[in-house]
C-alpha cells in the first residue's frame, strides 16, 4: 500500500476509528493488526521476509536473557554471542542478498526491509549488552517490527523508547490528531506538488548529453526532489503516527541551513546517523584490536596515532551507510566522499579557527548564508553519486561543469506552469522553514488562531488537491528511499 | 578528578568542565571528541570504557565521567 493513495486513507480513517473506540489496554493489538494488513498489501512473500526478521529477533533475544540470568556477565556475554552472531548474520545476510538481486535481477526491496532491518538488529544488539529487556510477548515484539508507519522509509527507532509508546493506551487527543493530520498534509505537499512534480526534469537531465552547468542544475534540482520526496514521506510517516497518539524520532531538521558538513549529518537522516553512531562507529572505535593498533602506532606516530581510532571508525561507519543505501560501486563512493569531507575539515579546524581570528569573516551578516550555500552545494554534488551507478560517468561530468552554460530548460518535460508552481512551492518551503528556524512549532504558534489554522490548511488541502503531480507514466506513490 | 579535567581542556580549551552539565545534549563534545577522551582515559586511569557506556547520561558532565571511570576501575 503506498501512502499517497485512495487505500491508504481509507485505511487510516478505518483504523482511527476503531483505535480509538477499543479500551486503551487493546490498542496495540489492533496496531499490530493495521500493520500487518497494510504490510499485506505489497505482497504475502514481503510478509515471509518480516516473520523471518521478526522470529529471529524474538529466539535470539530470548536465549541471550536466559543465559543473562543464569550466568554472570562474562560468561554470558560469551555463551551469547554465538546467538548475536547467528541472528545478525541471517538478517544481513537476507538484507545482502535482496539488495543484490535488487541490483543484478531488478527485483524490488522487500518494502521497508533496510529500515525494520536495522531497527530490529539494534533492539538485538541493546538486549546482548545488557541495556534493554528482551521482550517476551512476540506478538508485542512483532507490533516493533511491522508498525505500519515507519515501513516505507523509516525513522529507525529505539525499542526503549518506541516500544512502551506502542504499547501504552492512547486516549484521543483533538490537539494530537489535529496536529498529526496537518503533518500529514505538508507531507503530502512536499512529496506530490514539489518532488514529484520536479521528478521528470532530473530524469531528464540525468541523459548524456546533459554535461556542463547542466549537470549543476541537475544537482539542484535532484536536491530539491530527494528534500521533498524524503522529508516529505517522513512528515506523513511521523504525522500518522502523531494522529495515533505514538511519537516517532525526527529524522531531519531543516538540513540546508547546515554551516558546515558535521551539523549537516546532525540535521539530514538523524536516526541512521544515530544507528551506525551506536552500533558501527563507537563499538569499531574501542575495539580492542584498533586499541592495540592505534597504541603501537603512537609510538611511532603520536599525532596519527591518537586520531587513528577516529579515522578507522569513520572509515568503517561510512563504509557501511554507503551501502546501506546500495551495493554498487557509486554508494561506496558516496560513502568515502562524505566520511572524507568530514575526516579532512576535522582536520583542518585549527587553521579554520587562525583565519577566522585574523578576517573576522563570521562577524558579517552575509558569512552565515555563505557558509550554507557552500555545504548546500557540497553535500547534493556528493550525494548525486546516487544517480550514476558508472562511477566514471559522473566524474566526466564534474570535469565538465564550466564547460558549457546552456541549460535546456524547455526540454525537460516541464511546462512554465510547473516551474512556476516549483519556485512559489519551494519559496513557501523556505519560508516555512526559516520561521520554524527561529520561531520553533508553527503548528503549536497556529493553535491559538483556530480561524487561521482552517484557512492556511483548507488552502494547502487545495494546493495539493489540485496541483499534486499524479501525472500518467509516473508512479506517485513510490518514494526514492523505498528502493534503499 | 583534576587529570581528567585536564584531559577534557586539552580537549577544548574555552569549555568550563568544572560547572558544565551538557556537554552531549548541548553538541559541546561531538562523537570525535568522545573517541579521543576514550583513548586517552585508557592511557591515563587504565581503565577501557566499552560502546554500551557511551551516553549522554555517562558523558554530560565531567562528574558524571569521572563517576563512570570509578565505577570501571572498582569493576
Amino acid at each position: 500500500m503506498a501512502f499517497a493513495s485512495y487505500s491508504f486513507l481509507i485505511f487510516l480513517a478505518a483504523l482511527l476509528v476503531v483505535y480509538y473506540t477499543v479500551p486503551g489496554r487493546v490498542q496495540w493489538v489492533f496496531l499490530l493488526a493495521g500493520s500487518l494488513l497494510f504490510y499485506l498489501g505489497s505482497g504475502w512473500q514481503n510478509l515471509v521476509y518480516m516473520l523471518l526478521t521478526a522470529t529471529s529477533t524474538y529466539a535470539a533475544t530470548r536465549l541471550m536473557e536466559r543465559n543473562q540470568r543464569v550466568f554472570d556477565r562474562k560468561t554470558a556475554k560469551l555463551r551469547n554471542r554465538g546467538w548475536l552472531l547467528l541472528c545478525l548474520g541471517l538478517n544481513f545476510g537476507l538484507l545482502g542478498v535482496c539488495k543484490l538481486r535488487l541490483t543484478f535481477e531488478d527485483l524490488l526491496l522487500p518494502m521497508g526491509i533496510s529500515f525494520y532491518m536495522f531497527q530490529s538488529m539494534g533492539y538485538v544488539l541493546d538486549v546482548y549488552r545488557g541495556s534493554q529487556r528482551a521482550e517476551g510477548n512476540p506478538a508485542k515484539l512483532l507490533l516493533f517490527v511491522s508498525y505500519f508507519p515507519q515501513l516505507i522509509q523509516g525513522p529507525i527507532s529505539r525499542f526503549s523508547e518506541l516500544g512502551p509508546r506502542l504499547l501504552a493506551s492512547h486516549p484521543r487527543n483533538e490537539e494530537q490528531i489535529s496536529f498529526g493530520l496537518q503533518r500529514i498534509l505538508w507531507g503530502y505537499f512536499k512529496k506530490l506538488v514539489i518532488a514529484d512534480r520536479i521528478a521528470p526534469a532530473v530524469a531528464a537531465l540525468r541523459g548524456p548529453e546533459h554535461t556542463g552547468l547542466s549537470f549543476l542544475v541537475l544537482t539542484v534540482f535532484y536536491a530539491i526532489q530527494i528534500y521533498g520526496d524524503f522529508t516529505g514521506g517522513i512528515d506523513i510517516a511521523i504525522g500518522v503516527s502523531e494522529t495515533l497518539g505514538i511519537r516517532l524520532p525526527e529524522n531531519f531538521v531543516r538540513p540546508f541551513f547546515s554551516k558546515n558538513t558535521a551539523e549537516y549529518w546532525r540535521r539530514w537522516h538523524i536516526t541512521l546517523g544515530a544507528w551506525m553512531k551506536d552500533y558501527i562507529f563507537y563499538p569499531v572505535s574501542v575495539s580492542a584490536p584498533l586499541r592495540k593498533l592505534s597504541k603501537a602506532a603512537r609510538r611511532r606516530w603520536p599525532k596519527f596515532g591518537k586520531r587513528l581510532p577516529v579515522y578507522a571508525a569513520s572509515l568503517a561507519t561510512w563504509c557501511c551507510t554507503g551501502i546501506w543505501h546500495g551495493v554498487t560501486p557509486n554508494f561506496l563512493l558516496w560513502g568515502l566522499l562524505n566520511c572524507g569531507v568530514i575526516v579532512i575539515s576535522g582536520e583542518l579546524t585549527p587553521l579554520y579557527e587562525k583565519f577566522h581570528s585574523r578576517f573576522h569573516l563570521r562577524e558579517k551578516g552575509w558569512y552565515g548564508g555563505f557558509e550554507m550555500l557552500r555545504t548546500f552545494f557540497l553535500m547534493n554534488l556528493i550525494r548525486i553519486v546516487d544517480l550514476f551507478p558508472d562511477v566514471g560517468e559522473y566524474f566526466r561530468r564534474l570535469g565538465s561543469l564550466f564547460t558549457s552554460w546552456y541549460v535546456p530548460f524547455s526540454d525537460l518535460g516541464l511546462t512554465g506552469l510547473d516551474y512556476g508552481i516549483l519556485f512559489l512551492g519551494c519559496m513557501l518551503l523556505f519560508a516555512v522553514s526559516l520561521l520554524q528556524e527561529r520561531k520553533g512549532s508553527i503548528r503549536e504558534l497556529l493553535w491559538e488562531h483556530t480561524r487561521l489554522r482552517y484557512i492556511l490548511m483548507f488552502l494547502l488541502f487545495l494546493t495539493v488537491l489540485l496541483m499534486g503531480n499524479y501525472g500518467i507514466g509516473y508512479e506517485p506513490g513510490n518514494f526514492i528511499y523505498n528502493q534503499f | 578528578m583534576e587529570k581528567l579535567l585536564a584531559i577534557l581542556r586539552e580537549i577544548n580549551p574555552d569549555v568550563n568542565f568544572e560547572t558544565e552539565e551538557v556537554l552531549i545534549d548541548g553538541g559541546i563534545l561531538d562523537s570525535f571528541d568522545i573517541v579521543t577522551l576514550v583513548a586517552e582515559i585508557d592511557d591515563n586511569f587504565g581503565v577501557q570504557i566499552p560502546a554500551e557506556a557511551l551516553t549522554a547520561e555517562n558523558f554530560n558532565s565531567a562528574r558524571a565521567l569521572y563517576d563512570l571511570i570509578r565505577r570501571l576501575e572498582d569493576a
